[in-house]
């Protein structure tokens, strides 16, 4: 899943001090699993932000809903009716529904919710951690299942650097060593010989560097 | 002694160790600043005691005066440089660049290393590059040398002429993959290796045994790398502090067992003791003393260690 961390309150308050009605919308998927943006954490943002202005003297009027889905044109579609009722909406999607409600609703400010951190599992409720940057070519065929891309710090595809030491990253923060877990899983594979052969220099054309992507599936297109 | 190579650049640190001499390279730190004799200074110390002179690549991710500029002055100077570059800051146009820059100064040692993270230095909110990682860094040199051609395919004109180097650690983590590891950068083409600073000798000589069993000796050169302790602060900063470093418990209790003041003495001892036994260990290939901020007990190590005078290199 797209795992988001919520914002500060402070900065969304700053987006919309000025306005005097205001939607919060939140999303049924990803964010509502990391407990980010889904309905329950809609609900709570609108309270607090209903208090706070309260207390401030500050009328405002916060109303919520929430979509199954931010990045398809037809949930988004679901408050086309009564978008003109506001001066500004909170998306507490990821970064990719902000934007598709942006460029959906163009004479509409959309601020975003949540900060979009990374594509991740749950590790255990309230901790979550990254697994892929879609980089575009898959190489975990090469790495026992394992992602050098997404879970080295320098992205080494041929590690591991000398930093890596009791199975933990040099960058700290209880960061995993990804090459200790490759060469553990290499090694749970009677494998470990594939770890001498060389990864060719990789294609980061189909990676962020290369500009923005898109999928084009001309069999499923209509 | 090691059998005689076949040498394949202008190199003087590739013809030292392919004479079967045992070879002794320093380095330098650059300054974090535009004077360039602070770097001058530096290699004035030690000029007459190594072969050649390894400038670091912006260590610790500390921004620092550029590891090519100072290989230029070392240079200019009529010394030898090893200019060490990390892929931590540079994409493939850039490295490849540089490389022909160093080649059109005729620098002619290179260090292929991946960098500090940037989060140990000064500019933590830096974007790193890591567009190609060390192995392939030394893939890429290599390309440039022997074939003559740019990763792209084209052909470069006057390729570069570089004695290619890697960095090995013997005593990081994990432990199973220390040899495999090596073996991989002579795979990718490293000729020589300077190894991280040894004060486990027993390990390290495990480590070269395990080294010899597969002939890996008789690939690269491997320099053991050694740091000469100040003080018994520092020794136990290496030790608990510093990633990968294995510094034996009795190696601090020496340190700490002498006064303050004669700690560094009693470091020098250390290190000077490790030259002896290590110069008779086989497949070691040289030294590579990292005396840190230190440089001026450079000549003191080398002589004691009975590795001066230095070779000429033109009289072999």
């Amino acid at each position: 899943m797209i795992v988001a961390d919520r914002k500060p309150i402070e900065e969304i308050i700053e987006y919309i001090k000025d306005r005097d009605k205001v939607l919060i919308v939140g999303c049924n998927e990803c964010v509502t699993v990391c407990e980010a943006g889904g309905k329950k954490e809609v609900g709570v943002l609108a309270s607090a932000l209903r208090m706070y202005f309260m207390n401030q003297g500050k009328e405002i009027k916060i109303d919520e809903v929430t979509l199954e889905r931010q990045c398809d044109h037809e949930y988004l579609e679901e408050i086309r009716n009564i978008v003109d009722q506001y001066q500004a909406i909170v998306s507490l999607a990821c970064g990719v529904g902000v934007q598709f409600m942006s460029e959906k609703y163009f004479k509409t400010q959309v601020y975003p919710g949540v900060n979009t951190c990374f594509m991740g599992v749950t590790e255990e409720r309230g901790v979550w951690s990254e697994r892929c940057q879609g980089c575009g070519q898959c190489i975990l065929a090469t790495t026992g299942g394992i992602c050098p891309v997404s879970r080295c710090a320098k992205r080494l595809l041929n590690g591991p650097c000398g930093g890596s030491s009791k199975g933990m990253c040099e960058i700290g923060g209880e960061v995993p060593c990804a090459w200790q877990i490759i060469i553990d899983k290499l090694t749970a594979l009677g494998r470990l010989d594939d770890y001498e052969k060389l990864a060719p220099l990789k294609d980061w054309s189909k990676e962020r560097a290369g500009g923005p992507r898109k999928v084009v599936r001309e069999d499923v297109r209509q | 002694m090691n059998q005689t190579r076949a040498v394949k650049t202008d190199s003087k640190l590739e013809k030292i160790l392919a004479a079967g001499h045992l070879a002794v390279t320093s380095e330098c730190g650059p300054p974090r600043g535009s004077d360039s004799d602070l770097i001058k200074k530096k290699a004035e110390l030690i000029k007459n005691h190594v072969d050649a002179i390894n400038i670091t690549d912006n260590q610790t991710s500390v921004t620092r005066l550029c590891s090519l500029a100072s290989c230029i002055h070392l240079k200019l100077m009529g010394l030898e440089p090893v200019l060490q570059m990390v892929v931590r800051d540079r994409n493939r146009i850039a490295i490849q660049s540089d490389v022909l820059g160093a080649a059109s100064f005729d620098i002619r040692n290179m260090l292929c290393l991946s960098g500090d993270h940037q989060r140990f230095g000064d500019s933590s909110q830096g974007q790193n590059v890591f567009d190609l990682d060390s192995m392939q860094l030394i893939q890429t040199v290599r390309r440039m040398r022997d074939e003559g051609k740019f990763l792209g395919g084209d052909e470069i004109k006057r390729p570069p002429k570089l004695f290619v180097g890697a960095a090995a650690n013997p005593f990081a983590d994990p432990f199973e993959i220390r040899v495999r590891r090596l073996a991989k950068k002579a795979a990718a083409g490293a000729e020589f290796i300077q190894t991280q600073c040894i004060y486990n000798l027993d390990r390290f000589e495990e480590w070269m045994k395990q080294v010899r069993d597969r002939g890996l000796h008789e690939k690269v050169y491997i320099l053991a790398g050694l740091t000469p302790l100040k003080s018994a602060g520092m020794a136990k900063y290496m030790k608990n502090r510093v990633p990968g470093m294995d510094v034996p418990d009795d190696v601090v209790k020496r340190m700490s067992g002498v006064p303050k003041e004669k700690q560094p003495e009693e470091g020098i001892k250390i290190c000077v003791e490790s030259v002896q036994r290590l110069k008779e260990l086989e497949g070691v290939a040289g030294f590579h003393i990292m005396a840190i901020e230190w440089e001026e007990k450079v000549p003191e190590i080398v002589e004691m260690g009975g590795l001066y005078p230095r070779p000429n290199p033109d009289a072999i």
